[in-house]
């Protein structure tokens, strides 16, 4: 080791570094795969094929991505005024609640009426939930990760307590609401599909995938062109500068967790509005926690979490093939996938930063820089 | 009126066992957090640890051995923590999350690899799990009215490792406040760079911490599946290790009064379980399952300052540059 670590290059920094995090954290999976026994190439290659080759399995793994992309940008928008957001997992389980109750409140009105309230419907609630943690951080100075984490159990319970007591459906065991008025269901993507004449296999994706690609640029103009997007990075980057700067940091801080709550209750699109068209205990799944993960590989930025998404819909979907496939290794694999990339990806980001840099600098010498 | 103080003692002792796996916890936290690392992998940690122990009782039959293993297991995910958190100075929170859902993920994924019961581990027979130890002379108490019957359910009768879990407590404020290792922890979660510049290794400190805290995780989860469970099955940890570290936040970073949160708690939700489906007057039928949220309100509580005013140690969450 011999001097300073030369930076890293732009492009080696945005492309190389993740895809070499990214590579790691295959490679151990890889390694625990062959060592219950089980050939990882060959799982790879199953799961490739259920993700997209297989008939349907494009529009399931685009069903997935959906989710992902929602509660990615919920972790993502916080990530930016520098708080780290655990809840959206809780976010989005209350922005089930939200888009419920709106569409009962609406009751049988038209789609055109009903769809949009039922949206807004997840999208306050979420962010209800996830402006309180805000607000004692702003305000009384608690910690966002610990607030964050206790919010997801009592959200739990709340819906516990709601799913199997006041909104339980009637003549129902297990904890579910009744069904929704049908003004609140998005439509399928095949179905759409259908309508123009092109023909598809019947799959869960439906409209809230196109939602979720309006999210990613409704969340890239507000985080790089507008005012309140500067505000949000600045006090990410700076909250002292920020305050000296004129900003209000409580204010910033409040509202980039509003948002990000928002964007987490919007998976109740998807997997309410669009699929179930009923709240169903747990129906958040996990979503939530990928979401970590998908924020984390994709930098925060609107393609990186789309392209981080669509990998971990893929993995998703893909991993549901393994069930079939083998004996041994089942969709649980997904999330060990998963852990060793937020390890790899996250906590250990920057591990093959100095190597990188050196090796690059080795490979293509610098331009000379001429002082004077 | 007899009743009610036996049903209050039953639920005493349901308390202590609950609150055995959160004591270890919350010591496991205290030792990380004290020496300036967020742990808040505690709950896959423990995870790991039921997994581990439940496996190796099964395959081996020594409920022992699965202690053994379930410490090394726990260890070794400190270890996971303390590499990304410490060595590569990453994010401590990140490096936390990672390793809770490694968990969930590697325990499924080995058990189905291990026993092809869909993740969970075959159920241990009576000379596998560590049972209850009935103390001396609890025939004889039996006579003494009131004592007898303390001494007999809330006493006695709990497995070794409640026991543990109870001398863990004193262990971890002796270590603390009353060792050179535990002042240099100390100051190294308040100050580091006063323990560095004393010439003492903050990364070698804050690697045993964590450890430590490892080894305590480690036997929490031996008693969540081979003494108070008979085996492992997915997820079973379910939440503990977030309500252990709600307690290292209750108790302030302290060891005696984090194990007065384990225990408050614990009585919440032995309580709980108590009073299901019991009508109380003026309240009417209990909503348990909102009951089961009190630590989590009482934490978010506790930590916006209403009630009290929670002071972590310094350098939390801060990685330490030279």
């Amino acid at each position: 080791m011999s001097g300073p670590t030369p930076p890293l290059p732009r492009w080696a920094d945005l492309f190389l570094l993740p895809i070499i995090n990214l590579m790691a954290a295959l490679f151990v999976c890889g390694l625990i795969v062959l060592a219950i026994g089980e050939n990882p190439i060959e799982a790879l290659g199953v799961m490739l094929k259920g993700a997209f080759v297989y008939s349907g399995g494009l529009g399931y793994t685009l069903y997935y991505t959906t989710n992902f992309v929602f509660t990615g940008l919920a972790v993502a928008t916080a990530f930016h005024a520098m708080l780290f957001n655990i809840g959206g997992e809780g976010q989005a389980y209350i922005g089930g609640l939200g888009a419920a109750l709106a569409a009962f409140a609406i009751g049988a009105a038209p789609g055109i009426i009903a769809l949009p309230l039922a949206v807004a419907g997840a999208a306050i609630a979420g962010a209800c939930w996830g402006v309180i943690p805000g607000y004692l951080q702003a305000k009384r100075g608690s910690h966002i990760v610990i607030t964050t984490i206790m919010f997801n159990f009592i959200a739990a319970s709340i819906m516990v307590w709601l799913l199997a007591g006041p909104m339980l459906e009637q003549g129902q065991q297990s904890p579910q609401s009744p069904p929704l008025p049908e003004g609140s269901y998005l439509p399928k993507i095949h179905e759409m599909l259908n309508a123009v004449g092109i023909q598809t296999t019947a799959t869960p994706l439906n409209a809230s995938f196109l939602l979720a690609l309006m999210a990613l640029m409704v969340f890239w103009v507000l985080i790089w062109r507008t005012r309140l997007g500067y505000n949000i990075r600045a006090v990410g980057h700076n909250p002292q500068a920020a305050h000296y700067a004129g900003i209000n940091v409580p204010r910033t801080i409040i509202i980039a967790m509003a948002i990000a709550g928002g964007f987490a209750g919007l998976l109740a699109t998807n997997e309410i509005l669009g699929i179930s068209h009923r709240v169903i205990l747990n129906y958040t799944a996990g979503y939530g926690f990928t979401g970590i993960a998908v924020a984390l590989m994709g930098r925060n930025h609107p393609i990186g979490i789309f392209l981080a998404s669509l990998l971990f819909g893929a993995l998703y979907q893909g991993g549901a093939e393994l069930d079939f496939e083998f004996q041994s290794i089942t969709r649980e694999m997904v999330l060990m996938i998963q852990g060793m990339i937020i390890l790899f990806s996250g906590a250990l980001a920057y591990m093959f930063n100095p190597p990188l840099a050196r090796f690059i600098a080795r490979v293509i010498p610098r331009r000379e820089v001429s002082h004077g | 009126m007899a009743d009610f103080l036996y049903q209050l003692l039953l639920t005493f002792d349901a308390t202590l066992r609950i609150a055995a796996p959160l004591m270890l916890c919350a010591m496991a936290g205290i030792f990380a957090e004290r020496s300036g690392v967020i742990d808040i992998s505690l709950e896959g940690k423990l995870l790991t640890g039921a997994f581990a122990a439940a496996a190796v009782a099964a395959l081996t039959g020594s409920p022992w051995l699965g202690l053994g293993c379930a410490i090394l297991a726990s260890v070794f995910m400190s270890l996971v923590h303390g590499f990304a958190c410490i060595t590569h100075k990453g994010n401590q929170v990140i490096s936390g999350v990672a390793i809770n859902i490694l968990a969930s993920g590697l325990t499924v994924v080995i058990g189905i690899a291990l026993f092809r019961r869909g993740g969970q581990t075959p159920t241990l027979g009576r000379d596998e799990r560590f049972k209850p130890i009935e103390w001396f002379g609890v025939e004889t108490m039996d006579a003494v009215p009131v004592l007898g019957t303390i001494y007999r359910q809330l006493i006695s009768g709990h497995n070794v490792l409640v026991y543990l879990a109870l001398l863990a407590v004193p262990l971890t404020a002796f270590i603390i406040y009353r060792t050179r290792f535990g002042l240099r922890m100390r100051a190294v979660g308040e100050v580091p760079e006063a323990v560095d510049s004393a010439g003492v290794s903050v990364t070698w400190l804050r690697y045993r911490s964590l450890m430590i805290g490892g080894v305590f995780c480690g036997i929490a989860g031996a008693y969540l599946s081979v003494a108070q469970g008979g085996n492992f099955v997915r997820e079973m940890s379910a939440g503990k290790g977030y309500i252990a570290l709600a307690a290292v936040i209750f108790g302030n970073w302290k060891p005696l009064t984090a194990l007065m949160a384990c225990l408050m708690f614990g009585f919440l939700e032995a309580a709980t379980s108590r009073l299901q489906g019991v009508d109380l007057p003026l309240i009417g039928e209990v909503p348990t399952q909102l009951m089961l949220a009190l630590p989590y309100v009482l934490t978010v509580l506790l930590l916006a300052g209403f009630i009290g005013r929670p002071t972590p140690p310094a350098a939390i969450g801060q990685p330490y540059h030279k």
